[in-house]
């Protein structure tokens, strides 16, 4: 354990500043995600509030030194409210000549530039397919640019412990940490509590090398020239008042569905097939043996979604999760269990498409397969998570409606929001409310066979499970009589049950709150959006408030059935602005459901919306919808 | 309810449906054998479940009166996993085709078998695609006309008991459906076996693959075309028993008994404990050459994936205490805000 003073005081000049957005970046083998969690825990134990952005190649171990092996780590922590991991970057660190050309163009003008200047050889520069040093360009002058030879510094303040080049080298990461900490006067002692957790007590050498290279990290910082100013960053004080933690999104998933199981009494049966960015689900649940929690890893998608289905029948909370390509291959299987009309939740962590796509980058193109990617008429209820935190509740309120419906229900992530993290305000577990489930003991129907599909006024049937006495039916993916279940081809009742199943999932929005706006309720220009987008869409529509444009927000978290609020809220303004992570699909269903003129702002890059491209888009409709009031009104 | 267990009979599994089947088809005769076995099995209707995918065969859970799901193509095995994982105490029958199992449900069939997941599986092998009218499946033999290959099947056939010895299934049978006694004693076997219990079934399509099976089904010449694995005893075959399997080097071969030259303990003797190189072997004897096998192949026993399934979440409550949601959530590092 850390025996010195574990954040030595500053005795330069510090500024107090009201948010900070840096960007750590380097080769995929460097450490970045790491020194970014660090960065992002430590500033989020200072009371900030944060968002972060972690940005990775989809190659493992992509050619070391390339372009296609930087990987980066962006966090935004600040004094006051925010909801994205920032636009433009006040701090750039980059490990490697790769990494600096590839992020560059996010540092504002006037930023710091932190660079590895060890790694910028001609060898590194070769890798980089550089002809010339970045380092010499007159570029450079645009940028506070501060060369530290870390590899050398790093390697002779581990020397003590006579470890390889290869190894020492290791440490260099957490040099670069010890600078970036004594840079914003964070405090290093979650960090070091986390060095000696995770490489050992006491006398590893491993966890003393790294936390002798933080530690001589702030020193340089502290003695250098070049760096004139440390900068702070007070605690947040909009909080709410509670007990806070970070959380990451598909953590989040995997804790929501914990509550959820204990909710309604029930335990976690979770059925997956690894894939980008869904497998941190299964690895964080898989921890949860304990809370009675059942992983299984099938062969496939399909035998997940399968299994789900076995699981769901058998009375238990199932669940499956994955992205697009394995969403894709559930499809036939999602529409037996909607036929079967079982419980269980479908988590769809979006990615960049068509087939494999972009598998590591964000993307909202998976709403249309959702909704519609399915033979027949085979409509399901989709709610959609709007930040990492908002992923433990939305799995709560879907298998809310699972089994108040007894259907399906799918969830939409995306990796932008499954990888991302915020601060969580720590539920009182002893105030959750109950999810409650009936199982039937007893026939409903007193003159014959029990009636698997007799309905009550939600229209949902019974969840009669195996092993109880006189209720034994059978389900398939047959049409069946209303009532009876009966596999039957009468055309009046496949009409009937077409219907039903429809009515069944719009009598989810009686169970849903409707939809809120932020800001007016009425005026100018109304923006619609839904799911991970939400951070950037609300900072974007405030700032436009601000310049005092009528502009309200409506962040759509309940896509399928809509809220029952959403055609008349739409109705009160002027214009409508769909900003998607694809080519307008929400668009599409606004347009055809509520017949409004509505305008897409569409992204297809595999990266979020930056708040400076939203707010000018917004500004525009805002302004020349002014522009044409006026002109009527005179 | 009373304490004391009412005798179960072949009419309480037998369900209010009408049986859609084609008159003379051998699907019948499996349900038939099915629901003689059931009330001996003991388990009572409420606590049996039968999952099937997509065929004519699989349309057997609606014609029995317990829990069912008559599933998609080639599911059934997942969905009975599912099952099993979250409610070890139910008795599980998964019903499948030839098509449902090794075409389009091949995958799941394999890692059913190697789970080793306690239920059972019924393979009714007709050796064509009976519900979709006719056209060839992974077991019709080369050369065989169907509605899809009018000059004849090219693939090559999928034996499925090989396929189930490779998978390491720990029960492999085979009976044919006409041979009712033969049936109902290998079905009472599969369901005594603890793991998946695999019963591969001759059965006869009377309406687009007639006769398939006919050497194994005709009393007059299955004697001499199949052979009734029994353990412990010698492999001998034939009307008057007067051939009988012998192992040579590497290979099996058929020895004549009757002019006293070779002696029975010369004889191949079938073990159920074999290892799977000896039941590979079985499993490759065909017609027209060989007699094939008909009884249990294989029944060893090992852990089954619930059991360890199941066994490490009861380990790791053991060991870690009942999981603690507050606790959770409150783990690492946290901070307050005001008020
Ligand atoms: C996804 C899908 N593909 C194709 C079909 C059509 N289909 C239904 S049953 C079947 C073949 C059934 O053959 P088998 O499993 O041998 O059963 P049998 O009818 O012979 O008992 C096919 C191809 C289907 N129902 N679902
Ligand atoms: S088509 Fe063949 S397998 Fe299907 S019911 Fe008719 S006879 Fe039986
Ligand atoms: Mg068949």
């Amino acid at each position: 354990m850390p025996t010195e003073a574990s954040s030595p005081s500053i005795s330069k000049e510090i500024k107090t500043v009201s948010g900070i957005t840096v960007r750590l970046c380097g080769d995929s083998g460097d450490g970045m995600q790491l020194l970014g969690t660090q960065l992002t825990n430590t500033s989020a134990l200072a009371g900030n509030d944060i968002a972060t952005f972690p940005d990775f190649p989809a190659e493992i171990r992509a050619p070391r030194g390339t372009r296609a092996g930087v990987s980066g780590f962006q966090v935004q922590f600040a004094s006051h409210e925010v909801h994205t991991p920032g636009d433009s970057l006040d701090a750039l660190v980059a490990m490697n000549p790769a990494a600096l050309v590839t992020n560059l163009a996010d540092l504002v003008k006037g930023g710091l530039l932190i660079v590895n200047e060890d790694s910028f050889e001609d060898k590194d520069l070769k890798l980089a397919k550089l002809k010339v040093n970045p380092l010499d360009e007159p570029a450079m002058e645009n940028y506070r640019l501060v060369k530290v030879p870390m590899t050398k510094l790093t390697k002779l303040a581990v020397a003590e412990f006579g470890m390889s080049t290869k190894e020492a080298d290791r440490s260099k990461n957490f040099f670069a940490m010890g600078l970036v900490y004594w840079l914003y006067g964070r405090n290093m002692d979650a960090t070091l509590r986390f060095i000696h957790g995770k490489f050992g007590e006491g006398k590893s050498v491993v966890a003393q090398a790294n936390e002798k290279a933080l530690r001589a990290g702030w020193a340089f910082g502290e003695t250098i020239e070049a760096l004139g100013t440390s900068y702070q960053v007070d605690a947040a004080t909009v909080l709410k008042p509670g007990t806070y933690r970070n959380i990451i999104g598909n953590q989040a998933m995997a804790w929501g569905l914990l509550a959820a199981a204990q909710r309604s009494g029930k335990e976690v049966f979770y059925a997956s097939y690894p894939i980008t960015p869904a497998s941190d689900i299964l690895h964080e649940l898989c921890k949860f043996k304990n809370f009675g929690v059942c992983t299984f890893q099938a062969e496939d998608e399909i035998a997940a979604m399968c299994s789900a289905i076995g699981a769901s029948y058998g009375g238990q909370m199932a669940v499956t999760t994955s992205s697009g390509p394995g969403i894709a291959l559930k499809t036939e299987a999602m529409g037996l269990a909607l036929m079967l009309e079982l419980p269980l939740l479908v988590i769809d962590v979006q990615r960049g498409g068509p087939s494999t796509g972009l598998p590591t980058k964000t993307e909202q193109s998976d709403l249309m397969q959702v909704m519609f990617g399915r033979n027949g008429e085979a409509p399901l209820p989709v709610l959609a998570a709007q930040s990492p935190a908002d992923c433990f509740e939305i799995v709560q309120e879907a298998w809310m409606l699972a089994t108040q419906l007894m259907l399906p229900v799918i969830v939409l992530s995306d990796g932008f929001i499954a990888n991302g993290s915020e601060p969580w305000l720590i539920p009182d577990v002893s105030k959750l409310t109950p999810i409650p489930i009936v199982h039937p003991t007893e026939s409903n129907n007193p003159d014959g066979a029990f009636m698997p599909y007799k309905r009550n006024e939600l229209l949902a049937r019974p969840w009669a499970i195996p092993g109880t006495e006189g209720l034994m039916h059978r389900v398939g993916g047959l049409e069946k009589e209303d009532g009876t279940g009966n596999i039957s081809y009468d055309p009046d009742n496949h009409q009937k049950m077409v219907q039903i199943r429809a009515q069944k999932v719009a009598n989810a929005a009686k169970l849903l709150p409707p939809q809120q706006v932020i800001g007016p309720q009425s005026g100018e220009l109304l923006v619609l959006s839904w799911g991970g987008t939400y951070g950037s869409c609300l900072t974007a529509v405030q700032k436009a408030q601000e310049q005092g444009l009528s502009v309200a927000l409506a962040h759509i978290r309940h896509l399928n059935p809509f809220p029952s609020n959403l055609g008349e809220i739409i109705s009160r303004y002027h214009q409508v602005l769909i900003p998607e992570l694809n080519m307008g699909q929400l668009r599409t269903l606004i347009r055809s459901r509520y017949l409004v003129d509505a305008v897409g702002y569409n992204k297809i890059k595999g990266k979020p919306f930056t708040v400076t491209e939203l707010l000018e888009k917004i500004t525009e409709m805002a302004r020349t919808g002014n522009r044409i009031a006026q002109r009527t009104a005179s | 309810m009373s304490t004391v267990l009412p005798v179960l009979k072949a009419d309480d599994f037998t369900s209010d449906q009408d049986i859609r089947w084609c008159p003379g088809c051998g699907d019948y005769s499996i349900l038939a054998q099915m629901k003689k076995v059931l009330p001996e099995i003991g388990v009572p209707p409420e606590k049996t479940v039968f999952i099937s995918g997509i065929g004519c065969s699989s349309r057997f859970p609606y014609y029995v009166n317990t829990y069912g799901i008559h599933s998609i193509h080639g599911r059934a095995p997942a969905v009975a996993t599912g099952l099993k994982l979250t409610r070890p105490d139910l008795s599980v029958w998964v019903i499948t085709g030839d098509g449902d199992s090794l075409s389009i449900g091949g995958n799941h069939f394999i890692h059913l078998l190697r789970r080793n997941v306690d239920l059972n599986i019924v393979m009714f092998n007709n050796r064509i695609y009976g519900l979709t009218k006719g056209q060839y499946s992974p077991t019709s033999v080369e050369g065989q006309i169907t509605k899809s290959t009018p000059m004849g099947v090219v693939d090559h056939p999928i034996n499925p008991i090989s396929l189930a010895v490779g998978a390491e299934a720990t029960f492999i049978a085979r009976s044919v459906d006409s041979n009712i006694k033969h049936l109902a004693s290998t079905l009472k076997r599969a369901a005594a076996h603890k793991g998946t219990s695999f019963v591969e079934v001759y059965q006869n399509c009377n309406v687009f693959n007639d006769g398939a099976f006919s050497y194994a089904q005709d009393k007059a010449t299955r004697d001499d075309t199949t052979i009734e694995l029994e353990h412990g005893k010698p492999m001998i075959f034939g009307k008057n028993k007067d051939r009988g399997l012998r192992l040579n080097g590497l290979s099996v071969e058929i020895v004549n008994l009757e002019d006293g030259k070779v002696k029975e303990d010369d004889l191949l003797f079938h073990d159920e404990k074999a290892t799977s190189t000896l039941v590979y072997m079985l499993s490759r004897l065909r017609r027209p050459d060989f007699p094939e096998p008909i009884g249990v192949f294989r029944d060893v026993i090992t852990e089954t994936f619930e059991e360890a399934v199941l066994g490490q979440i009861k380990e790791s409550i053991e060991q870690r205490g009942r999981g603690n949601l507050q606790k959770l959530f409150n783990s690492g590092e946290t901070w307050k805000v005001g008020a």
